[in-house]
């Protein structure tokens, strides 16, 4: 307990107390009065009261931010739907019996889950309770003025005395305002006139009372409180209604080609509630070049991309002329109210496969999926049609080959050096008829006969750009015509992404206020001793933490003495308000 | 080269380290011897001073201030008569003292040497971090000293340097590398720098929850004779007064700690298009933002106040260690920085 606590009992009610929970350190709300409503003959109402009141409660807030901690934490201990849906699959492969479990407990989707959410709900609600009662209060303490002096300083903080001696008879009989006490009235008014001076030149608040001055200051300690409070309460409808009304949406685009925002122009995309189809605005976007520059000198980090720079050709919808732009990974490209970003790379072969008449059954740039960082990458072709059977091929593409120590091919640079494509062939059912969507990156190989590759009759053909393999058994001729990179972009459109941003920063002056400002109140009292000196006692008290508070009393004191001494003798009518 | 230059300057100022951290915990045996041999002499003098002491703050003069040589009262320093200040004012302290400093230098030159051979900030990988995290440490607690009496301190200040300096060179030393196209945005100089000295501020207030911890089991113990073990504590600051340090110097670290959190979140929107996707480490980030602020509350609910809310400091502070011990080297995320 602090000793301010046990200072603060000011006997008459205190308009400008601060209103807290009964439970925070500084209520002036009595322990007494919560165990007086919790007797058995509650009724509904009572109940309620008295469950809002546990709900709003400092010590409820208190747990429930060690709750919101402790189940936070589950989500960085096993993988999460929302940013590693990989991870979740590969979960259920390595965990089989914890999945389930896991699964149930909404363990991969902790931070949508119905316990993370109760949570945090609970503690906003009793936040929001906490905080619109102290408004209300505040709102009614900055207009209100200081409360009265203290009958007894002593009782306050940081007491301080200072005598004046008295002041000369010239200004005694020159004192036109004292109706008894001549020039001794003077000085007292002298007196208080600098301390209100002295006190409104350091953004107190002052009041009059009798021949005190009742002074405080730091109301925006309060009102930052309140504003960090307010501001997390906005952070949250924010981020709620930018999940109605924003998209993300990803594709793969490849040099030479382009993408459309619409629907149907993504590979994968997820939308708010709210987002209907024609949301999107349908600008088009043309990759005209992806260029990566890799480390080549330094010998720690030979291979580590440097750049990733993507040039596009932006076209906006409405508009006839085309503007270039540039995507890097710290640079998202902004367009339409929406953002384009960079996220992943890789290489996309340019491979045409023709039947043994020399017809072209397939032709295309394939996205092959990069599988370590010197771009080891793997990609699927699949001929349904047009060959003597379906036809499967699984690419193993390095873009600078080189033989490890077991004799088994791998890249040894990530960047086109001496690039090889090794082909394994599949004939059989490739299941595409079923009308199942199937994944471009992935062929099932369960009900495939393997013709060429490791393990099988004949060795993988290999191929390097420009050169054309025939394929087993007849079947036709596959051709590597060259090697294209393709970008991953990532459409986003979150339209209160900048209203978090204003609500954070409020948050964080809000909370710079209510930490850093002292919220204090100064008193100053004169008093006439029996031979005319002036007695000036001098007091604190802080409201909420105030470590410089006896600090701040002496240097008034000291201040006031000097203004006091200064203006008292000879000119008491400038002193007089 | 110059990065072989910043390794030796550093281990020379783990040296250097080591002996103002042995110099400090001579200090700490010193006060506990000289605190029984002395406390018979300076007991009028104490007194008067804990009479004074009660006059400005109040409540919290106790029994145990009886035992304080007065050399050593850091809340009151005005209020020390020169008389009663012990012949030796610890010479082992200021060694220790003066030790950190030359620590302090030749550490900061590690660290600019470090920068100038990667030609960027020093705080791009694990090690660079612990190197500056250390640094901004062992500044926090040399201003702190110069403003207030915090020496006591100094034993669990430099001997946590030390153990962070150690496991940094020998488990996340790494030579220079470019920065991942990632990390090349002024947002490292400002998320990374910010998040540095929050760390260096819960660092410093971890160390007084800690002080503060021992100090109140001592003050609770009285003068019975088991308080005797914590008797080097005699001459340390009251509980109450070192709580209030902790939650002064933590509060700094909250708002620091806050606007890493926001910077963070404005990085991570340009970098990987989403502001927040509760990646490993900002899962981690945003719990410590969450146990500080439960500590904030906790100083400010009845009943809560003292030893409760410094174990919620510690257990802060734990989160902060192994966010970034644990997190970033065995947790898979996106802040996969660490270079190892």
């Amino acid at each position: 307990m602090s000793p301010r606590s046990e200072s603060g009992d000011v006997q008459e009610p205190d308009r400008g107390a601060l209103h807290r929970p009964s439970d925070h350190v500084d209520s002036t709300v009595e322990d007494g009065d919560r165990s007086q409503i919790s007797g058995p003959r509650l009724g509904v109402v009572g109940w309620l009261r008295f469950a809002w009141r546990q709900l709003t409660s400092m010590r409820t807030a208190l747990f429930l931010l060690l709750f919101l901690a402790i189940a936070a934490v589950p989500g960085s201990l096993v993988p999460q739907r929302s940013s590693d849906p990989n991870g979740v699959t590969q979960y259920a492969t390595d965990h089989p019996d914890l999945y389930p479990i896991i699964d149930r407990l909404q363990g991969f989707d902790v931070y949508t889950s119905v316990w993370f959410t109760a949570i945090y709900l609970l503690l906003f609600i009793s936040l929001i309770g906490c905080v619109l009662p102290r408004t209300k209060h505040h709102w009614q303490a900055m207009r209100a003025a200081p409360p009265r002096t203290p009958a007894r300083l002593e009782r306050m903080q940081g007491l301080q005395r200072r005598t004046l001696p008295a002041p000369t008879p010239a200004d005694g009989a020159d004192g036109s305002d004292g109706a008894g006490d001549g020039g001794g009235s003077a000085g007292v008014e002298a007196a208080l006139a600098a301390g209100e001076k002295l006190l409104k030149s350091r953004r107190y608040r002052v009041t009059r009372y009798g021949d005190s001055l009742s002074a405080e200051r730091g109301y925006l300690r309060e009102t930052g409180n309140l504003v960090f409070h307010s501001s997390l309460v906005g952070i949250l409808v924010a981020i709620a209604v930018g999940g109605s009304f924003g998209y993300t949406g990803q594709r793969v685009v490849v040099e030479g080609e382009s993408f459309v925002n619409y629907i149907g122009g993504y590979d994968s995309f997820t939308r708010g509630r709210l987002v209907t189809d024609d949301t999107l605005a349908p600008y088009r976007l043309h990759l005209d070049d992806l260029e990566v520059t890799y480390e080549e000198t330094n010998q720690s980090a030979l291979g580590a991309p440097l750049d990733y720079t993507a040039s596009l050709t932006l076209q906006e919808p409405g508009s006839e002329t085309s503007t270039d732009e540039q995507i890097r990974v710290n640079e998202p490209l902004r367009v339409n109210g929406t953002d384009v970003y960079l996220l992943g790379n890789g290489y996309a072969p340019n491979i045409t496969v023709r039947d043994p008449a020399g017809e072209v059954v397939f032709s295309g740039a394939v996205p092959f999926l990069p599988q370590d960082p010197n771009l080891f990458s793997v990609g699927v072709v699949k001929v349904p049609d047009g060959l003597a059977e379906q036809v499967g091929i699984v690419g193993l593409f390095y873009p600078t080959k080189t033989t490890n120590a077991s004799g088994a091919l791998a890249s040894a640079f990530p960047d086109l050096r001496d690039p090889l494509l090794s082909l394994t062939v599949y004939t059989g059912d490739l299941g595409l008829d079923d009308g199942i969507p199937k994944s471009v990156y992935n062929l099932d190989v369960t009900d495939l006969d393997k013709l060429a590759g490791r393990d099988a009759p004949l060795p993988a053909p290999e191929l390097v750009p420009g050169q054309t393999v025939a394929l087993p058994d007849g079947l036709g001729t596959v051709t590597l015509d060259s090697v294209s990179r393709f970008a991953s972009l990532e459409i986003h459109d979150d339209p209160t992404q900048s209203w978090v941003l204003a609500f954070a920063i409020l948050v964080l002056a809000g909370l710079g206020a209510s930490l850093f400002i002292p919220r204090r109140r100064l008193w100053l009292k004169v008093r006439r001793g029996s031979s005319g000196e002036l007695e000036l006692e001098y007091a604190g008290l802080a409201r909420g933490d105030d470590p410089r508070l006896a600090d701040a009393v002496i240097e008034f004191a000291d201040r006031h003495v000097e203004l006091a001494q200064r203006r008292a003798p000879g000119q008491p009518r400038d002193a007089a308000p | 080269m110059l990065d072989q230059y910043s390794t030796l300057l550093l281990y020379s100022a783990m040296g250097v380290y080591a002996i103002a951290f042995i110099a400090f915990t001579l200090d700490l045996s010193r006060r506990s011897a000289g605190v029984t041999a002395r406390a018979a002499t300076v007991q009028s003098g104490a007194a008067r001073m804990a009479a004074a002491r009660g006059r400005a703050q109040g409540a919290a003069g106790s029994t145990t201030t009886l035992e304080r040589p007065a050399g050593y009262g850091p809340e009151a320093p005005g209020d020390a008569p020169d008389a009663l200040r012990p012949g030796k004012e610890g010479v082992s302290l200021r060694v220790g003292v003066a030790l950190s400093i030359l620590g302090f230098v030749l550490h900061l030159g590690a660290d600019i040497l470090r920068g100038v051979a990667a030609a960027r900030v020093p705080w791009a990988n694990m090690y660079e971090f612990s190197m500056t995290g250390t640094l901004i440490i062992m500044g926090i607690f040399l201003v702190a000293v110069v403003r207030k009496e915090l020496r006591f301190l100094g034993a669990v200040i430099t001997g946590l340097v030390l153990i962070l300096l150690g496991i940094s060179t020998v488990g996340f030393r790494v030579d220079v590398v470019p920065l991942p196209p990632a990390l090349q945005s002024y947002w490292l100089v400002i998320h990374v720098m910010v998040a540095i000295l929050a760390t260096g501020f819960f660092t410093l207030s971890f160390a007084l929850s800690v002080v503060q911890l021992l100090q109140a089991r001592r003050e609770a113990l009285g003068s019975s004779a088991r308080a005797l073990k914590l008797r080097m504590l005699a001459s340390v600051p009251s509980a109450e007064s070192l709580e209030r340090s902790a939650y002064r110097v933590a509060i700094v670290g909250f708002v620091l700690w806050t606007f890493t959190l926001m910077a963070g979140a404005i990085w991570a929107e340009h970098a990987w298009g989403r502001y927040w996707g509760w990646d490993t480490k900002e899962v981690w980030t945003f719990v410590i933002w969450v146990i500080y602020a439960a500590y904030i509350h906790a100083r400010a609910t009845r009943g809560w106040r003292g030893s409760h809310s410094a174990w919620l400091a510690i257990v802060g502070y734990s989160a902060v260690l192994f966010n970034f011990g644990i997190v970033n080297v065995f947790f898979k995320g996106l802040h996969a920085y660490s270079g190892l």
